[in-house]
C-alpha cells in the first residue's frame, strides 16, 4: 500500500477518538444501557427468574431454621442464608449468560457489533456489566423478600450500594466464565449443558449455604479458590454485618473480572469465524 | 486520488478450502460497485476481511488508504455494513436500535438524537420507531439496518446481500433507499447480491467472483457488450465461468444464505 494517505474529508471531522478508559466507560455504559432498555419492555423475565431464590428462601430457608442443623454462630439461619441466596440468584443469571452471545451470533448482531469501533475487551467488558445489570434487579427482588421474610439487614444506603457493587462484579466474572465457554463451545445446546454441570458445584462449593468450617478439608480447598464464596462474604458482611475481610473479597472479585474480561476477550472472536 | 477500497494480492483458507486467491481491485470514492457470484465465490469471506471481521492471511486491504492490517479500529469508523443475515436486536424498539449504535459509534451526545432522527426518516420509520423490532416486517428490519450502519455517516458503505430474503415490493424499497443515499451523501458503496439485474440497475462497475477468484472487472454495460449483442449479466457470467449462477450454487448447495435469513425473519416474528 505504497500510495499516500488522504486526509479524511469533512464529513469524518466527529470521528473523535477516546482514551481506551474512556472507551471502555463508554461501551460499559452502552451496554448497560441496552440491557435496561430490554428490561424495561420485558419484566417478565424478573419475575420466573425470581421464583428460584424464593423457593430456596421460603422453603430451605425455613425449613432448615427449624432443623438448626447448620451452625451459624447467633445469626439466625435465614438471614445467614439470604446473601447466599442473592449471589446465588446472580451466579444463575450470569452464568447462562453466554448463551445470549451465542443467540448474537446466530442472529447476525454479533457480527455488526465486531465491526463497531469496540474494541473486544471493551464489548466483553460492556457484556459483563450487562449481565451485572440484570443480576442487580434479581439481587433488589430478593432483598425485598428476604426483608418481609423479616431477615434483619441494614438498610444502610451506603452499604446497600456495596451489595450492588458486589453482585455486579461477581456477575461481571460469572458471565465472562460463561463467554469463555461459550468462545470455547461455540453452540448453545453444549454450553447449557456445560453451565448446568457447573453451577450446582460452584454453588455448593461456596459458604452460600453453610459456613466453610463445617466443610471437608478438600471442599475448604476449592471452596477459598472459587470467587462465589468471596462475594458471599462481602455480602454477608455488607448486608448483616458479619466479619470479613473486605478488601481480600474486593481484590478477589476486581481480579477474577479482570481475568474474566481478558480471557472472554480472547476467545469471543472465534465466534465471529 | 487514493482508492476507497484497495485490495491487493488477497488470500483466505479456511483448513484446506481456498475461500479466496489472490484477489486484487480497487473500488473509487463515489463508486456504487457490485461484487457478483455464486454462493461459495468468496464474496462474503472477501466483505468480512475488509471490515476486519477476519484477520488477514495474506495480500492487503485498504481503506481510504488505511490498511485493515494496521488500523482496524479507524477503518471500523469509516465503514457502514449491513450483513447477510436480517440482525437486529428484537427486544428494541426501531429508534433504540439506531441510538445503540450511535452510541458506539462515538456520535456526540449533542448531535444524536437529531441523528438519529435523520436516518430514520431517510429510510421511513420514523412513524414506526417506537414499536418493538421485533414486530417490523422483512423489508423494515432491512431499513431499520440501514439506518443504524447509516447512523455514523460512513464513508463506505458494504452491503452483504441485503435482499437475500425480501418480497419484490420490499428489495425494490430498499434498493431505492440505498440508491438516493448514495447520491446524497456522496458514498462510496459496496454491495454483494445474487440479483444480477439488481447489480446491472444500480452498479457503476461490477466484479465478477468464482471460486474465489476474480472471473470479470467491469461496468456492466462494457461486460455485456463484451460477451455479445443483447447479453446479460447472466451471460457474462456464463461467459466467463462456463456455467449459469443457478449451477454453480446448486454446486455449492444452493440458498443456504437465502433459508438462514428466512429463518432469523422467522424468528424476529
Amino acid at each position: 500500500m505504497s500510495e499516500p494517505r488522504v486526509e479524511p474529508p469533512a464529513v469524518w471531522a466527529d470521528r473523535q477518538t477516546r482514551s481506551r478508559a474512556g472507551l471502555l466507560v463508554a461501551r460499559i455504559g452502552t451496554f448497560c444501557l441496552v440491557e435496561l432498555q430490554k428490561l424495561r419492555h420485558d419484566r417478565s423475565e424478573l419475575v420466573t427468574r425470581a421464583v428460584q431464590p424464593v423457593l430456596w428462601l421460603v422453603i430451605f430457608g425455613t425449613t432448615f431454621s427449624r432443623v438448626r442443623a447448620i451452625p451459624t454462630g447467633d445469626i439466625p439461619y435465614l438471614d445467614f442464608l439470604a446473601p447466599g441466596v442473592i449471589a446465588q440468584s446472580a451466579l444463575f443469571v450470569a452464568i447462562f449468560y453466554g448463551i445470549q452471545i451465542i443467540w448474537e451470533r446466530d442472529a447476525g448482531v454479533l457480527t455488526k457489533l465486531l465491526v463497531t469501533p469496540t474494541p473486544r475487551a471493551a464489548l466483553v467488558a460492556g457484556k459483563a456489566f450487562a449481565a451485572g445489570v440484570r443480576s442487580v434487579a434479581q439481587a433488589v427482588i430478593v432483598i425485598v423478600v428476604a426483608a418481609v421474610m423479616g431477615v434483619a439487614l441494614t438498610w444502610n444506603p451506603l452499604r446497600l450500594l456495596g451489595v450492588l457493587v458486589v453482585v455486579m462484579l461477581g456477575a461481571a466474572f460469572f458471565s465472562c466464565l460463561s463467554l469463555s465457554i461459550a468462545g470455547v463451545a461455540l453452540r448453545r445446546d453444549r454450553l447449557m449443558g456445560i453451565g448446568q454441570a457447573i453451577t450446582m458445584p460452584l454453588f455448593f462449593a461456596s459458604n452460600a449455604l453453610y459456613p466453610i468450617e463445617m466443610m471437608p478439608g478438600w471442599l475448604k480447598v476449592i471452596s477459598h479458590v472459587n470467587p462465589l464464596t468471596y462475594e458471599v462474604s462481602a455480602l454477608r458482611g455488607l448486608l448483616l454485618g458479619t466479619p470479613t475481610n473486605y478488601w481480600v473479597d474486593a481484590g478477589v472479585l476486581v481480579g477474577s473480572a479482570v481475568a474474566g474480561i481478558v480471557c472472554a476477550a480472547a476467545l469471543i472472536g472465534r465466534l465471529a469465524r | 486520488m487514493t482508492s476507497a477500497v484497495d485490495i491487493r494480492g488477497l488470500s483466505y483458507s479456511f483448513g484446506s478450502h481456498r475461500a479466496v486467491d489472490d484477489l486484487a481491485l480497487a473500488i473509487e470514492p463515489g463508486e456504487c460497485f457490485g461484487l457478483l457470484g455464486p454462493n461459495g465465490a468468496g464474496k462474503t469471506t472477501t466483505i468480512r476481511l475488509l471490515n476486519t471481521l477476519l484477520p488477514l492471511q495474506a495480500g492487503d486491504v485498504a481503506i481510504f488508504g488505511r490498511s485493515v492490517r494496521t488500523h482496524a479500529m479507524l477503518v471500523r469508523r469509516l465503514i457502514g455494513y449491513v450483513p447477510q443475515q436480517l440482525s437486529i436486536e428484537g427486544d428494541l424498539t426501531g429508534r433504540e436500535n439506531v441510538e445503540w449504535f450511535a452510541r458506539l459509534f462515538d456520535v456526540p451526545r449533542r448531535e444524536r438524537n437529531a441523528r438519529v432522527d435523520e436516518v430514520l426518516d431517510m429510510v421511513n420509520l420514523r412513524g414506526d420507531q417506537s414499536r418493538l423490532a421485533s414486530t417490523y416486517s422483512g423489508g423494515m428490519v432491512r431499513r431499520l439496518e440501514l439506518a443504524q450502519a447509516l447512523v455514523n455517516r460512513p464513508a463506505l458503505l458494504v452491503l452483504d446481500e441485503p435482499t437475500v430474503g425480501l418480497d419484490p415490493v420490499a428489495r425494490d424499497s430498499v434498493w431505492r433507499r440505498v440508491a438516493q443515499m448514495q447520491r446524497d451523501h456522496d458514498m462510496t458503496v459496496l454491495l454483494t447480491t445474487h440479483y444480477l439485474e439488481e447489480a446491472d440497475a444500480l452498479c457503476d462497475r461490477v466484479a465478477l467472483m468464482h471460486k474465489g477468484a476474480l472471473r470479470a472487472l467491469g461496468a456492466p454495460d462494457d461486460l455485456k457488450a463484451a460477451a455479445g449483442v443483447h447479453a446479460t449479466l447472466e451471460d457474462v457470467f456464463r461467459h466467463h465461468t462456463g456455467e449459469t449462477l443457478d449451477e454453480a450454487d446448486a454446486e455449492k448447495g444452493g440458498l443456504r444464505g437465502v433459508r438462514a435469513t428466512r429463518r432469523t425473519a422467522r424468528r424476529l416474528g
